[in-house]
C-alpha cells in the first residue's frame, strides 16, 4: 500500500511535467491538428451552427492555419475558451493558439507568457441603449448605470472614459457576456458596452432588438487579433504571415474562386512569390511552398472571410471600416512578398 | 500495522533477552534482521514515505518554477500595489478607479464576508424553522417543509441564483417609476435605496452611551440568570436591560442636540444619487444562497432532534413544561450536539457556494480578484493562490469558531 502510494505520487509528478519547449509547429505536426481557443460563443465570429459545426470569422483563422501547414483546413481541434483561463490556457501549452476577441495591449504583450501576433479585426468600445431613453451620443450617459461583461479591457475603458469626463456611473460585471445583455434586457442598466462588432453579434439576442440603438462613439481602440506562446519565433511567423497572406490575397484580387486559375496562370510576380510558384517562401517558415495558395483555398481572402461572417449581408451587417485594407481608407495592411 | 502505523508490537523476544544475548554470529546477517524487526522495520519504511513525498513536492516546485521561468511568466506580489483602474459595484470600504489592486482584494474579502454572513444567519434560522416544520404532527406543515426541503436541494445552486435574480429584476420598475416610501425610501430594479445616516459632532457621544449601555445591559442579564439559578425565581432582567439600551443614548443624543442628519437618496438623471444602496445582486445572492442552504440546514435539524430518545420529551411533559419549554430547554441543547458539526459543513458550503455570485455580477472575491484583477494583471499563479488562501482562511475560522461552540454544547459529564 505505501508502495502504491509512492507510485501514485511519482506519476502525478510525471503528469505535471508539461509538453516539450521551443517547436510548436513541431509538435504539431506530430500530433496532426492545430489546436485552437476561440470564444464559446458569439455570433458571426465563434458559434456552432444549426448543423452542430463551429463557424465563424475566428474559427476561419484557425482552418486558414490548418491548410497552411497540413494542406487540409479540417486537421483542427478547437476548444471553446472563455477571457478568464485563455491565456493561462495559451502559456502552458493547453493550445497552440488563440483565434479570439482578445485586444492587443502593452499589459497582455509583456510579462504573461504570450505575444499577438497582429491586429485582424479593428473594433472599438461602444454602448446600446434604449431608444426611449433618448441618447444620442455616449457624453449624455453621466450618472448611468453601464452592464458589461469582466475580463477584458472594456471595465479600464469605461473608467477612463468617465473619469476623464467627470462623468459618474456605476458600473455592473458579470462574468459571462451573454449574462450582460440579459441584465441589460430585464432594465438592470441603462447602458450595455462592449466592442461594436460584439454589440452588433450579442445584440441579436436582445427581446427586441429594435428597441435599441448603439451610440455613434467608439470610447476605445480594439485592435483584436491570435495570440500566440512567447518565445517561439517560428510558430509565429507561421501564423503572422498565413494571416498576411489573407489580406495579400484581398490585396492581388485572388479569391477562394480563382486562386487556382491564378496559381496557373498569372504573372504577377508577386502573386507567384506568394502562391508559390517559382519561388520557396514557403520554405522559410517551415511549410511546403503552396501553404498561401492551401490558406486562400480555404478560407477566401481576408475580404471574403469578412464578407461571409460579418458583413453587410450577414446577420451582423458590420461594414469594413477601419477593416477595409489600407487602399480602401481602411488599416489593413500586408508587409510585402519578397 | 500493516499501514504503517508504529504500533508497539509483541516483540518475537523481549527486549532484555536481546540485550543478554550474544551478538548475532554472521554480519552479513545485521541488515536482515532490521528488516525482520518490526518497530525498525515501520521506522525505515515511514522515513523512505517521507523522503518520497517530500521529494514528490520538491519536483512539484521545482518543476513549477522551471516552467515559469520557460515561458516567461514573473511571479511577484508587486502587482498588488499598482492603481486598479476600475470600478467596483459595491464597495464597503472607498474605493475609486485610482485605488490599488491590494484595495480591490480588501473590498472583495469584505463583499465575501458579508455575503457569507448574512446567508449564514438568515439559512440557520430558515433551516431551523424548516427543520421543526418537518417534524411538525401538522399535516400540512410537515408536508410542506418536505416538499421545500427536496425541491430546493436537488436544483443545482447556480440555476437557483439566476432564477433569483431574474425574478427579482423583471418586476421591479425601472428609476423613474420607482416605489417609495414616504419620499425617503425608494425600490426600483438598481437597488433598495434608503436614506444613510450622517454623523455630525456630538455623535461620538452617543456612541459611547451606547456602547456603556450594551454592557450594563450584559450585566443585567448575566445576573439575572445567576440569581435565576440561586434563587429559583428570574428578575425582571429583559425589561430593564433593552430600557438601558433604548433610552442611555437617547438621553446623549438629547443632550447633544440630535447630531444626527439624513442623507435621502434622489432621482438624478439616470438613477438615484445619495443614501444607500442595497443591489439587487446582493439581494438575489443572499436568498438564494439561504434558502437552499436552509434546506440542508432543516435536514440536519431534523435528524438532530430525532436523535434525542422520545423517553426525555415525555420525561419533561411528566414534570408539567409546556411544548415550547420542552424544545427550548431540553430537546434543542441536546439535539445541538448532534446538529453542530454537520452544521459546520452547512456553513463552509456556503460560504465556498457564495463563490457563485460572479455569474450574477456580485462583486465578491471570485469575481474582482480571481476574474477581473487576474485578466488584468496576467498573475493567475498569485492570485489563484491569494484567492484560495482567503477562502481556506475563511473556512478555518468557521471551522474553529463552531468547534469550539460545539465543545460548549458537548455532554460534559461530572467528574467522578
Amino acid at each position: 500500500m505505501r508502495f502504491h502510494s509512492v507510485l501514485t505520487g511519482a506519476a502525478l509528478a510525471v503528469a505535471a511535467v508539461l509538453p516539450a519547449t521551443g517547436a510548436t509547429l513541431d509538435d504539431v505536426r506530430q500530433r496532426g491538428v492545430v489546436h485552437c481557443g476561440t470564444a464559446p460563443n458569439i455570433p458571426g465570429y465563434a458559434f456552432t451552427d444549426d448543423k452542430g459545426e463551429r463557424r465563424g470569422f475566428d474559427i476561419d483563422q484557425c482552418r486558414a492555419m490548418a491548410a497552411a501547414i497540413f494542406g487540409d483546413p479540417t486537421k483542427i481541434k478547437l476548444t471553446p475558451i472563455g477571457p478568464r483561463d485563455a491565456f493561462a490556457s495559451l502559456a502552458t501549452g493547453g493550445v497552440d493558439i488563440l483565434t479570439h476577441r482578445f485586444t492587443w495591449t502593452f499589459n497582455r504583450d509583456n510579462g504573461g507568457g504570450i505575444e499577438f501576433v497582429m491586429p485582424l479585426f479593428y473594433d472599438g468600445q461602444g454602448f446600446m441603449v434604449r431608444k426611449s431613453l433618448n441618447v444620442k451620443s455616449a457624453r449624455e450617459l453621466n450618472g448611468a448605470s453601464v452592464c458589461m461583461a469582466q475580463g477584458t479591457t472594456t471595465e479600464l475603458n469605461l473608467a477612463d472614459y468617465f473619469r476623464s469626463r467627470n462623468m459618474r456611473y456605476s458600473v455592473v460585471t458579470f462574468a459571462e457576456p451573454d449574462e450582460a445583455r440579459r441584465a441589460y434586457d430585464e432594465g438592470r442598466c441603462d447602458a450595455w458596452s462592449n466592442d461594436l462588432g460584439s454589440l452588433a453579434a450579442r445584440g441579436l439576442g436582445l427581446k427586441n432588438r429594435a428597441d435599441h440603438v448603439i451610440l455613434p462613439e467608439a470610447i476605445s481602440k480594439e485592435p483584436i487579433g491570435p495570440v500566440v506562446r512567447q518565445g517561439d519565433s517560428q510558430w509565429m511567423h507561421v501564423a503572422r504571415w498565413t494571416f498576411a497572406a489573407l489580406i495579400a490575397a484581398e490585396e492581388l484580387g485572388v479569391t477562394q474562386a480563382n486562386v487556382d486559375e491564378m496559381k496557373a496562370k498569372s504573372e504577377n510576380p508577386e502573386i507567384k512569390r506568394l502562391l508559390g510558384v517559382g519561388d520557396d517562401l514557403g520554405q522559410k517558415l517551415g511549410l511546403k511552398d503552396d501553404w498561401a495558395y492551401q490558406a486562400i483555398k480555404a478560407v477566401g481572402n481576408y475580404g471574403e472571410m469578412f464578407d461571409r461572417h460579418l458583413g453587410p449581408n450577414t446577420r451582423l451587417g458590420l461594414a469594413r471600416g477601419l477593416n477595409a485594407l489600407w487602399t480602401n481608407g481602411g488599416l489593413l495592411i500586408a508587409p510585402p512578398f519578397r | 500495522m500493516r499501514w504503517g502505523i508504529p504500533a508497539p508490537a509483541v516483540p518475537p523476544t523481549s527486549p532484555a533477552s536481546l540485550h543478554s544475548a550474544p551478538s548475532p554470529p554472521a554480519s552479513g546477517r545485521r541488515g536482515f534482521s532490521v528488516w525482520r524487526d518490526p518497530r525498525q522495520r515501520s521506522i525505515l519504511i515511514q522515513t523512505f514515505f517521507a523522503v518520497a513525498v517530500f521529494a514528490v513536492f520538491a519536483f512539484l516546485a521545482w518543476n513549477t518554477a522551471a516552467n515559469l521561468a520557460r515561458y516567461n511568466i514573473k511571479v511577484g506580489l508587486q502587482f498588488l500595489e499598482r492603481p486598479a483602474g476600475f470600478d467596483i459595484l459595491q464597495t464597503l470600504l472607498p474605493f475609486t478607479e485610482r485605488s490599488t489592486y491590494g484595495r480591490a482584494f480588501a473590498v472583495a474579502i469584505l463583499n465575501t464576508l458579508v455575503l457569507s454572513a448574512i446567508g449564514i444567519v438568515i439559512a440557520t434560522i430558515l433551516g431551523f424553522l424548516i427543520g421543526l416544520a418537518r417534524l411538525s404532527s401538522n399535516w400540512l406543515v410537515a408536508r410542506l417543509a418536505a416538499i421545500y426541503i427536496e425541491t430546493l436541494r436537488n436544483i443545482p445552486l447556480l440555476l437557483q441564483i439566476f432564477f433569483w435574480y431574474f425574478a427579482i429584476l423583471r418586476p421591479l420598475p425601472g428609476p423613474r417609476q420607482s416605489l417609495s416610501l414616504g419620499g425617503t425610501v425608494f425600490l426600483n430594479n438598481r437597488g433598495l435605496y434608503l436614506p444613510s445616516p450622517i454623523f455630525e459632532s456630538g455623535a461620538d457621544l452617543v456612541g459611547v452611551a451606547l456602547l456603556l449601555a450594551l454592557l450594563a445591559a450584559t450585566a443585567v442579564m448575566v445576573r439575572a440568570r445567576w440569581v435565576q439559578a440561586r434563587m429559583g425565581h428570574r428578575p425582571p432582567g429583559g425589561r430593564i436591560a433593552i430600557g438601558m439600551v433604548i433610552g442611555l443614548p437617547l438621553v446623549a443624543a438629547a443632550a447633544t442636540g440630535f447630531p444626527l442628519s439624513w442623507d435621502v437618496p434622489a432621482l438624478a438623471g439616470f438613477n438615484f444619487q445619495g443614501g444607500a444602496v442595497v443591489i439587487p445582486e446582493f439581494v438575489a445572492m443572499v436568498v438564494a444562497l439561504s434558502t437552499y442552504s436552509a434546506a440542508f440546514i432543516a435536514e440536519v435539524v431534523r435528524g438532530g432532534v430525532l436523535s434525542v430518545q422520545h423517553g426525555q420529551v415525555e420525561a419533561a411533559r411528566a414534570v408539567g413544561l409546556r411544548e415550547g419549554a420542552i424544545y427550548r430547554l431540553v430537546v434543542i441543547p441536546q439535539a445541538l450536539r448532534a446538529i453542530v458539526p454537520p452544521l459546520t459543513s452547512q456553513y463552509l458550503n456556503l460560504t465556498k457556494n457564495s463563490s457563485l455570485a460572479a455569474a450574477i455580477a456580485y462583486p465578491d472575491l471570485m469575481h474582482v480578484f480571481a476574474g477581473t484583477v487576474l485578466n488584468q494583471t496576467g498573475q493567475p499563479f498569485e492570485v489563484m493562490a491569494l484567492t484560495m488562501g482567503v477562502y481556506l482562511g475563511i473556512s478555518l475560522a468557521i471551522s474553529w469558531f463552531m468547534n469550539w461552540y460545539n465543545r460548549r454544547v458537548a455532554l460534559r459529564e461530572r467528574p467522578p
